[in-house]
């Protein structure tokens, strides 16, 4: 039988705001604990909340970049529930007028066709502190740095029908939210986090499955792992004639298996109402409108101007435009070399796995994208062919001489008098007779020896095309 | 015995009559002799008192004193005061040492004046006759046997029987003009939005406003202009500036509309407090004023609204007293749900109990539209009478209580009916008005003893200089609020 | 509406309360001599009325984005109950 999984995400991101969603104390990451924890967050009675203009702002720049409706007036409520990471007892949230409606964005396929996917809502609320379990004989402990960081909630829809589609969405608004610079995203130290919403139903079925909402996924490849586990779960279970339950499940990524939390506890009745401390957020045209002058140009619109202003293939267009850092660097080496195919080759291939293979991000490459258009740029001058290229390439890692100088100090520059490639051939053919008489007998496969040995001779700088044109010419006797 | 207002000490100091040191001593002795009778305060600060009272004679002498330079003022227990014990009359904080201060501490410090102590109150401003506190009941000034009226009931005593020159109050439902009318003082409550909230105790936070609690209507427009205007630490306080409430105390009530609310004359009052009513609307007819009666029809559903709304703030408002980081914790929690239920079960009395489980359930699901949002509908009509009312008059004045002041336990058993004695002050709070008692007259207690009564005088919103005014007025043609009860 | 035992506990637990069985009923009656008052705005209609949240129609002000709290860590918890190492000690969290 064939069963269809249904997953719905609600991602919080941590906005990048300097100061706390409803008071001024620092969001630093990595404090010592309770050190950025003042008054207010500590929930010292008497003390009040006052929203922070640059969260307002950054929602609803987000909002915009999601095509959503903003909210005119959005209302802040109380959202009460017992936690000692949550110091006042309830959580400052938006239930019913979220600051950014109904939006969406588009997902690429793994087989390379485009999906929307809705955005239902994002609201603005405040993060809770974290509770330390170990080392204190039986007590837990409590840091409160966090709590009242503001966190901007986004809420999909339930349209993502597989692991991979839900991977491609996290990817997405990951790429959205770091374009818009409203957060790092850095889902390992807990700025950007995941629960899913999973059910899977027969494929066909027009009604939804019980859901079980997966928290605690912190990377992009828990996603996966813990929808596919749940998935799986689930359809197992039914298929034994059981049944889902609603219920909280909690991914553990050390066993690779979700289990069930707070399943003793009895359903939660948050008994949410309006924040009677926070005043309506009342939001104006030409707020939105200044906003959305703001908005950097956002990965779909990018990626489409890559394919038609550089003729990339979609798939480069689509990796080089998933990170504004990313983008912004091939574009500046696509200007100084003149080439864009071939800037967008080298930043996808050699770059990224250099990237890859030393953990860092574009913005930390060891290789500036000043150094590697003058590179490109020796390739195309034909200074040097690509294969020497990978050699500066690799020559240029750890310092910061020129490229020219790299190639002038090592003596890497191509071969292209034709008289001295022409000696080249000449010794190659004189000295291996056997291989020229083969060549001759129609064993054409030998030219790649020929090949090989000349750029051996040359030491790789024989420029490729010259040497090839001489040795057929010469060749054919 | 004549009372010393605030107005008048002032002009003293400024005469060299006496020196705030002196002033501040005498205060002191006052306290030490009459306090343990009437249980006024929780804490009184004479250390800093005295610290305060001589930089405030120092300034006096610099030349750069205000009005309240130099003043003894007692603070409700509800404002945080830094390094000061700070309790809000519960069990809860009975160890609470503030580590900042309330914008109206900050304001009054800054004024130069002499902070002489913390008031009782009822636990966490719940209720309306001081039985409430962890710290046991404040007594009537006019009459021991009785109480003073809540939840500021530890000011208007201290005030009544001057153990402080004046002192602030907070009110959601009544809890600054029920005790002025127990204790026959002048307590002024603001429109909502008028004075900081910052480091004031919540406990309905969309209801809750402080005010100044004193022996005058004066008195109280000197007080506004040092607690009055907008903070930048508190979102509701509106954000243009006060006025100075002192500027129009003096205008004239010719052509004055009085509105009397036919509801408030209804089944329920008690006759000697029609009697003084009438009287002090005779005494307003004198000074030019017309008389008319309004209507407020939603006004009976006030209290019932109001025991939703406030129950349901004050539930979410008292759920930070966990245990965790300040306060009352149980001793020796098994574990972390046995921690939160005893720490909280044992730190809170029961009328804050009782208050916080009325409050759960009206926001719980399936009872949150029926209760809340239908209060909040309520909330809104009433709003909606008043605003009518004012379309045709400019204040609207009637009793601040049916009764005055009842016996210490007379009504324990019975809360609700102890919630209808507020009947005339909620409506107020609910709308948002501006909200004075004022004395008007006395009765005399089988025990021969004379207790006072209130009126009150509410005015549209922000109109807190002209409430000021229409009581100073009648303040300056009778001499209810100077009467002094035999300490 | 008159509360039963049952509601009282269900309310309590919600709230942190700890309510003894021999106090559930009183409570229970308490409370619901408050629930017949406040039932009492069940007799009129309000179906189109908006619930009035705050008093008066005032806008959120806005707070610039500025770091205005020092650190006061010290000082902050020599008022609470436990700590430890700067952490807030509570009964062991089990999750």
């Amino acid at each position: 039988m064939s069963w269809e999984t249904v997953i719905g995400l609600e991602v919080h991101v941590q906005l990048d705001t300097r100061s706390k969603l409803f008071s001024g104390s620092s969001t630093t990451f990595g404090a010592p604990p309770n050190t950025q924890a003042g008054v207010y967050d500590l929930a010292m009675p008497g003390t009040l909340p006052v929203l922070n203009k640059e969260a307002l702002h950054m929602a609803v720049k987000f909002g915009l970049a999601v095509d959503a409706e903003i909210g005119r007036r959005s209302v802040f409520d109380r959202k009460n529930y017992f936690y000692p990471d949550l110091p006042k007892g309830y959580q400052v949230s938006q239930l019913q007028f979220p600051t950014v409606g109904n939006g969406s964005l588009q997902i690429t396929l793994d087989d390379g066709t485009q999906k929307v996917i809705g955005i239902t809502r994002a609201h603005i609320e405040e993060d809770a502190g974290k509770s330390l379990h170990e080392d204190f004989q039986g007590f837990s402990g409590i840091d409160l740095n966090r709590a009242g960081t503001a966190l901007l909630e986004i809420v999909s829809e339930p349209e993502l029908r597989s692991a991979r589609e839900a991977v491609a969405y996290l990817k997405k608004l990951h790429s959205i939210i770091r374009y818009l610079g409203i957060s790092d995203g850095n889902m390992a130290q807990g700025s950007m986090r995941c629960d899913a919403n999973v059910s899977v139903r027969k494929l066909g079925a027009t009604e939804f499955g019980t859901r079980a909402e997966i928290k605690n996924i912190n990377s992009f490849r828990f996603v996966e792992k813990a929808i596919l586990h749940e998935a799986q779960r689930q359809i197992d279970l039914i298929e034994d004639g059981g049944r889902v339950i609603q219920e909280t499940r909690l991914y553990d990524a050390d066993r690779d298996e979700t289990r069930s939390m707070r399943s003793k506890e009895v359903a939660n009745d948050y008994r949410y109402f309006p924040e009677p401390d926070l005043l309506p957020v009342v939001i104006d045209e030409a707020y939105i409108e200044a906003v959305r002058a703001e908005l950097p140009e956002l990965p779909d619109a990018k990626r489409a101007r890559f394919v038609s202003q550089y003729a990339l293939s979609e798939y480069d267009a689509g990796v080089l435009a998933s990170s504004r850092a990313m983008a912004d660097y091939f574009e500046d080496v696509a200007r100084l070399c003149g080439d864009a195919k071939l800037s967008a080759n080298w930043v996808t291939g050699d770059l990224q796995a250099l990237l890859n293979k030393s953990d860092l991000e574009i913005e930390q490459s060891p290789v500036s994208a000043q150094r590697l258009g003058a590179l490109i740029g020796r390739i195309k001058d034909q200074t040097i062919s690509s294969k020497i290229a990978k050699t500066v390439f690799e020559a240029m890692l750890g310092n910061e001489h020129s490229v020219d100088d790299i190639i002038e100090s090592q003596g890497l520059k191509q071969v292209t008098d034709s008289g001295a490639i022409e000696k080249l051939v000449d010794e190659v053919i004189a000295a291996n007779p056997d291989q020229v008489a083969q060549y001759r007998a129609g064993k054409d496969k030998v030219f790649a020896f020929f090949i090989g040995q000349a750029m051996k001779a040359s030491r790789g700088k024989a420029n490729p095309e010259q040497l090839n044109a001489l040795l057929l010419s010469k060749l054919k006797g | 015995m004549t009372r010393r207002t605030v107005a008048e000490l002032s002009r003293s100091l400024a005469r060299g009559e006496f020196s705030s040191l002196e002033l501040t001593q005498d205060y002191l002795a006052r306290i030490r002799a009459h306090n343990a009778l009437y249980n006024a305060y929780i804490t009184v600060t004479e250390e800093l008192a005295l610290t305060q009272a001589a930089a405030a004679d120092a300034r006096r002498a610099r030349g750069e004193h205000g009005p309240l330079t130099g003043i003894p003022l007692a603070h409700k227990d509800i404002f945080c005061m830094q390094d000061v014990l700070t309790t809000c009359g519960s069990k809860m904080l009975a160890n609470f040492v503030a580590p900042y201060n309330a914008t109206v501490v900050e304001r009054f410090n800054a004024a130069g004046a002499v902070t002489l102590g913390k008031t009782n109150m009822d636990e966490f401003a719940m209720g309306s006759s001081n039985e409430t506190s962890f710290f046991g009941a404040v007594r009537n000034p006019w009459d021991p046997e009785r109480v003073p009226g809540g939840s500021s009931g530890g000011s208007a005593a201290a005030v009544a029987a001057d153990l402080c020159a004046m002192a602030t109050g907070t009110d959601t439902g009544g809890s600054i003009r029920q005790p002025a009318a127990f204790c026959g003082i002048t307590g002024f409550k603001p429109s909502y939005g008028r004075i900081s909230r910052w480091g004031m105790i919540a406990f309905a936070s969309s209801l809750d406003q402080a005010g100044p609690i004193c022996k005058s209507a004066e008195d109280a427009a000197l007080m506004m202009n040092v607690m009055a205007g907008p903070d930048s630490r508190d979102s509701t306080c509106v954000e243009t500036p006060a006025p100075d409430y002192m500027a129009t105390l003096n205008d004239s009530l010719q052509g004055l509309r009085i509105g009397v609310p036919k509801q408030h004359l209804a089944k329920g009052l008690g006759a000697e407090v029609e009697a003084a009513l009438q009287a002090a609307l005779k005494v307003f007819e004198s000074l030019g004023a017309t008389v008319k009666e309004v209507d407020l029809p939603n006004n009976h559903l006030s209290v019932s609204a109001y025991y939703v709304i406030a129950p349901a703030e004050a539930s979410a408002n008292l759920s930070r007293f966990d245990g965790v980081r300040y306060g009352y914790r149980c001793a020796s929690p098994a574990n972390l749900e046995d921690m939160y239920k005893r720490t909280r079960s044992e730190g809170f009395g029961s009328e804050v109990k009782r208050r916080i489980m009325v409050g759960t359930y009206a926001l719980s699901a399936g009872y949150y539209d029926a209760y809340y949002i239908k209060a909040q509908q309520i909330r809104r009509l009433i709003k909606q009478d008043f605003d009518k009312a004012f379309q045709d008059v400019d204040v609207i004045i009637g009793p601040t209580t049916p009764h005055t002041a009842f016996k210490v336990g007379e009504k324990n058993d019975d809360p609700v009916t102890m919630y209808l004695e507020d009947i005339y002050t909620i409506g107020v709070n609910l709308a948002g008005l501006p909200g004075i008692s004022i004395p008007a007259g006395s009765a005399v207690a089988p025990n021969g003893r004379s207790l006072p009564i209130g009126i009150q005088l509410v005015g549209n919103i922000f109109a807190e200089a002209r409430v000021l005014n229409i009581a100073h007025q009648f303040q300056q043609h009778t001499d209810w609020h100077l009467q002094q009860p035999e300490v | 509406m008159a509360l039963e035992r049952s509601d009282v506990e269900k309310i309590a637990h919600l709230a942190r309360l700890h309510v003894d069985a021999e106090e559930a009923q009183e409570v229970a009656g308490r409370i619901s001599s408050i629930l017949a008052l406040i039932d009492q705005m069940q007799s009129i209609d309000t179906r189109d009325v908006a619930p009035l949240a705050h008093p008066f129609d005032a806008v959120q002000r806005l707070r610039k984005d500025e770091v205005t709290e020092v650190d006061q860590r010290e000082y902050l918890q020599r008022i609470a109950p436990a700590t430890q190492d700067g952490l807030y000690l509570v009964p062991k969290v089990i999750e």
